[in-house]
């Protein structure tokens, strides 16, 4: 095993680092035009986006050790931040001629046959700009739901978070006529949702960046997004607040003597990770072409949970090799399965989060620390292990001496 | 530590406690009183009703919350998988109905009969599977990070959910034995059913019981010392592993019975109702102070009256309802859990 290790290890350090991320890139980048539009380019879409909120998370739980099981919540704001500002769901404003910034001319009138134009209600934001807007709006968000939570560590810190990602939707499911019955604007169209959402289109492009015949910009557009968030997340881990993240996660005690302000990091690490959720939240929005209370169940936040944790928690590389492996296997893996499985007399997707929750199982039980572990999270877990070890055996003499003096 | 500096200064007379210290320590049990009797005098009869649906409700969550609470109490972990052992229960009691044609126009005796012995096999059902989920998910994680044993209970919740599924695709109706919905007597404009006195007559014995075990037997005794701390127990000579099982086969005894009950009660069962009643159970243990038996019968009647007051719509002219009780609930958890981590009652008691 050390011999494969090292070998392997010999292999990587042929070339530097960079130069393995930039043939990684490259192979993503043409991945694409390899497969053509069909139903593996749309998962590979979906699995980006599901790695950006992967990474996310990742600032949460792998990066602060702060336990978020309501991470949906994110999702939801910034799904419904592109259902707001991207669709017809506000249909008075501006005297029902709608707003438009720098949208597609589709999502901005439509022609009469007498050669006039028709304004198209709602307000219509590019949807580079309201990326942004999401992302504070959830940042926001990630501080306001985080701050109750500080004083609360381990299960309760959880349980939660896990509560606010119930709220959440509930919040916006009911939201038909104003919000808390303030007010008659309907936010979300309850059960229904929001449909449809304008397409993606650049800001000086007066056409959609892409139809549902060639989803390759589709591709691309997220693959750009990944890779912001891998530049993020790197930069961030290696800077004074991340190193302040890994601190607080090894000992708050410990790290709040040595000078690390608790609750600026944890909030920082809350509105980052949420941030995240948002970004790709906005992204799966447009992509999906509606926004619907369905979609924001507490088994979403336990899927990106699922990545994160089996790829290795607080390592990117790790997150992400967890986050396309579970997605493709959600998305590609199991319809494909079900092609083939007949004679097993029941829907195999049916049941795909009974299969997670096997393999979180089997993960936890045989490699606690991920597939791709990050090396100080291997050490924490070994050295409860030897802990652990040396007091079972302390335990066991005991044992043998009450026995030997019955 | 509390403890501690209490025993130190026993020999002092107690400081005498300021109208704000109560006021803080109470607030929260005040504030929800409060808003009951409010509720009261702006609506009495619905109120009372409300009331009344929300204690016999909260029977059920009172036994699926002693599960949670036991658990908790015993190996610190919060047993995700528990609302489904829950829903396991009722699905093993409809099948024993659908499997022996027992329906409501079966006769009386033969009703009887076959609810007090599937109460009992469905009381089995449920504890062997806590007892094997214990075994497999739980025991091999015994030492590692708090994290992980929380990640199989999700997984193993997951797993449950899905057999659930696959065992009922939809949702079940259950045959009406009790004929639930029929009234039995009056008191105050406020009509006691069936199921009322159906979920009372169930529950009450099994509460008296499971409190009777943990207090006064032997084997109670040993659930309580590896509660306080499991080292010094196994060193007392005490099988801290079996002791653990016998924790998950209470609870989990405890949950089957609340499924029937459950069956019979709402006459509805899917895959997918131990989700949310777990959730609402453990919100129900957290309120009575996690590790404190009777805090979590006391904490199941509480989120029953809540739910079934949001249920009730019109809160004080606040338009609430079923589509919100979800939101309170889980609001009200995390008020609890925020300012009141040591349960409504003040006690950090375990097992007790």
């Amino acid at each position: 095993m050390t011999d494969l290790r090292t070998r392997w290890g010999s292999f990587t350090r042929v070339l530097p680092p960079t130069a393995w991320m930039l043939a990684a890139l490259v192979a993503a980048i043409a991945f694409p035009l390899l497969i053509g539009s069909g139903d593996l380019l749309d998962a590979s879409i979906q699995t980006l986006a599901y790695v950006i909120m992967a990474l996310g998370l990742n600032i949460v739980v792998g990066f602060a050790g702060l336990l978020d099981l309501g991470y949906v919540a994110f999702y939801a704001i910034g799904a419904f931040v592109i259902g707001w500002f991207g669709s017809q769901q506000f249909p008075n404003v501006n005297g029902g001629k709608g707003i438009h910034i720098l949208v597609s001319d589709r999502s901005t009138f439509q022609p009469k046959l007498d050669g006039g134009r028709l304004d198209i209600a709602g307000i219509h934001i590019n949807f580079f700009i309201v990326i942004f807007i999401a992302m504070a709006i959830t940042a926001l968000w990630g501080v306001l739901l985080g701050a109750p939570t500080l004083r609360l560590r381990g299960d309760y810190l959880a349980i939660v978070t896990l509560a606010f990602g119930e709220i959440v939707p509930r919040i916006f499911e009911n939201s038909t006529s104003g919000l808390f019955g303030i007010g008659s604007t309907d936010f979300s169209h309850g059960r229904q949702g929001i449909t449809p959402i304008d397409t993606i289109n650049l800001p000086w492009s007066h056409d959609i960046l892409y139809t549902d015949q060639n989803l390759k910009p589709a591709y691309w557009v997220a693959l750009g997004m990944v890779v912001f968030t891998v530049f993020v997340n790197r930069r961030l881990r290696d800077s004074r607040l991340g190193r302040a993240w890994i601190a607080v996660r090894e000992d708050e005690v410990a790290a709040a003597s040595m000078g690390v302000n608790l609750v600026r990091t944890k909030l920082w690490a809350y509105a980052i990770g949420a941030a995240f959720g948002g970004f790709a939240g906005v992204f799966l929005g447009s992509y999906n072409n509606t926004v619907n209370v369905d979609q924001f169940e507490f088994g979403f936040s336990v899927f990106i949970l699922a990545m994160v944790i089996v790829g290795g928690m607080g390592n990117i590389w790790g997150v992400i090799v967890g986050a396309v492996a579970l997605s493709m296997m959600n998305r590609y893996g199991l319809p494909q399965l079900n092609n083939l499985s007949g004679p097993l007399g029941f829907d195999v997707t049916s049941i795909s989060f009974g299969i997670f929750g096997f393999f979180l199982l089997v993960m936890m039980v045989l490699r606690p620390e991920g597939l791709i572990p990050s090396g100080r999270r291997r050490l924490e877990l070994h050295e409860s292990e030897i802990e652990g070890a040396e007091e079972a055996a302390a335990v066991g003499d005991m044992s043998q001496m009450y026995e030997v003096r019955q | 530590m509390e403890a501690a500096s209490i025993t130190e200064t026993a020999s002092a007379p107690p400081p005498a406690r300021k109208v704000g210290d109560i006021l803080n320590a109470y607030a929260l049990p005040l504030l929800l009183f409060g808003a009951l009797v409010a509720q009261f005098i702006y609506e009495p009869t619905a109120t009372l009703d409300n009331v009344k649906t929300g204690l016999s409700n909260g029977m059920v969550w009172a036994l699926i919350a002693l599960g949670y609470t036991l658990v908790y109490g015993i190996v610190e972990l919060i047993n995700f998988a528990h609302g489904e052992v829950f829903m396991i229960g009722a699905f093993v009691s409809l099948s024993l109905w659908q499997t022996f044609g027992v329906t409501a126009d079966t006769g009386l005796a033969l009703i009887v009969v076959s609810i007090v012995v599937f109460l009992l096999l469905a009381m089995t059902a449920s504890a062997t599977l806590n007892v094997l989920i214990e075994r497999a998910a739980y025991r091999p994680l015994r030492g590692a990070p708090k994290l992980a044993p929380l990640i199989t209970a999700i997984g193993m919740s997951f797993i449950l959910q899905n057999v659930g599924l696959l065992w009922r695709p939809t949702p079940d109706q259950v045959p009406d034995l009790i004929g639930s919905h029929s009234k039995y007597f009056t008191v105050f404009d406020v009509d006691i059913l069936h199921s009322d006195v159906f979920a009372v007559i169930i529950t009450v014995p099994l509460l008296v019981a499971l409190l009777w075990f943990v207090n006064t037997t032997k084997h109670g005794k040993a659930m309580r010392a590896t509660a306080q701390d499991p080292d010094a127990a196994r060193l007392m000579g005490i099988n801290v592993d079996r002791t653990i099982s016998l924790t998950f086969l209470l609870g989990g005894a405890m949950a089957g019975a609340a499924g029937l009950i459950y069956a019979l009660y709402n006459l509805t069962v899917r895959f997918n109702m131990g989700f949310t009643a777990g959730l609402i159970a453990f919100t129900a243990a957290v309120m009575g102070g996690i590790g404190n038996l009777k805090g979590a019968v006391a904490g199941g009647l509480i989120i029953g009256v809540i739910q079934a007051v949001s249920d009730g719509g019109n809160f004080l002219g606040l338009p609430l309802g079923e589509e919100w009780t979800p939101a309170v609930v889980f609001g009200i958890l995390i008020l609890v859990m925020v300012f009141r981590p040591q349960g409504l009652f003040g006690e950090e008691t375990r097992e007790g």
